[in-house]
């Protein structure tokens, strides 16, 4: 006999990760989801922001990593709260992570929450994990063809950084064949250039983040651009 | 690796359902999957085998049908697929646009005796 189930395939997934952004709605915390590949210098970036931010919101932060927190007593040096979530193993964060680790945070005492994802230009682009927005890192190193080779990672973003832009001159990438295929997958991302190591674009870079992280912060949502239109 | 948590994501899906009807056995499982989805159906195929095992879907076939990127262009009227690496209508060229299908992956039904 044929069963009609018609059920999304992550639906607990999307469930927890809808229970998070109502959670921190209420509580007033913006809940930031930073991907990019090892080595695109995710954390230098995270260094940066909390230079650039932490004047102005409580900043606290999730470090992701299959093994290890090296990155996590990297942050904790700066005095910022800091969860280090292993996923022994597995390669992306799923949103019950981020909720089992909400409760370590006084969230009370926080505007801005930064997840740092599994390095991985793959899979973590697939799972919410509650996030009011996303930005991807690709950094010179890796090539000007990435956007190209990875869409998903590309589009399903709400901003791109290019980092390590201070090495340009020694790599043949392209910034602006970078700027043109991810417009033509993700027409409404702004591209930002920028080098954690020389702080150059980091300005303009915080500030589009503040005024994101502003308008939550006063409104109590984000605008969400709606995956499906009805 | 995710492929496996969206296998367990297939399991959930169709396992209770199933278990609502006189059945005994799943024999093949409907999958909808978007071509904006990045899901890739041989790594779901290889990992249902293994987290199958011992369930009432163990064996089953697993038959994926691919549903196309289409948009709905608010500003030229168009109204049709579009391919998956360009998001530009290819009426007027332009991104005021709905995608209408692309982004699901779902269990659409099974067959079960």
């Amino acid at each position: 006999m044929e069963i009609r189930i018609v059920k999304q395939i992550l639906e607990w997934n999307e469930d927890v990760s809808s229970d998070i952004i109502k959670e921190l709605d209420e509580k007033k915390v913006c809940l930031i989801n930073l991907m990019g590949s090892p080595g695109a210098g995710k954390t230098s970036l995270i260094k940066k922001l909390i230079e650039a931010l932490k004047d102005r919101y409580r900043i606290g932060i999730i470090e992701g990593d299959v093994a290890g927190q090296i990155d996590a007593e990297t942050i904790e040096a700066l005095g910022i709260p800091v969860v280090q979530l292993q996923t022994d193993g597995a390669c992306h964060i799923e949103a019950l992570s981020i909720q089992n680790i909400l409760p370590m945070f006084d969230t009370g005492d926080l505007d801005v929450l930064i997840v740092e994802n599994i390095g991985n230009l793959v899979c973590p682009a697939e799972f919410n994990i509650g996030e009011d927005f996303r930005i991807t890192v690709l950094s010179v190193p890796e090539g000007d063809d990435k956007v190209v080779k990875y869409p998903l990672m590309f589009r399903a973003t709400d901003a791109l950084v290019i980092n390590k832009s201070d090495v340009l001159p020694y790599f043949d990438f392209d910034p602006d064949r970078v700027r043109r295929d991810e417009r033509d997958v993700n027409p409404d991302a702004p591209v930002f250039a920028v080098s954690s190591r020389t702080g150059e674009g980091i300005g303009e870079f915080a500030d589009w983040l503040d005024r994101r992280i502003a308008y939550k912060l006063s409104n109590g949502h984000v605008l969400r651009k709606p995956i499906f239109s009805e | 690796m995710h492929e496996l948590s969206i296998v367990e994501g297939i399991l959930e899906a169709v396992i209770p359902e199933v278990r609502k009807y006189d059945v005994s056995r799943v024999t093949e499982i409907r999958l909808k999957i978007g071509e904006l989805s990045g899901i890739v159906p041989q790594c779901i195929e290889e990992y249902f085998r293994i987290a199958s095992e011992g369930t009432i879907a163990e064996g089953a076939s697993l038959k994926i049908e691919k549903v196309p990127v289409r948009i709905s262009c608010g500003d030229c009227g168009y109204d049709g697929e579009i391919s998956p690496g360009k998001f530009r209508c290819p009426g007027c060229g332009g991104t005021g646009f709905r995608i209408l299908s692309g982004n699901e992956y779902f269990v659409d039904s099974v067959l079960a005796d």
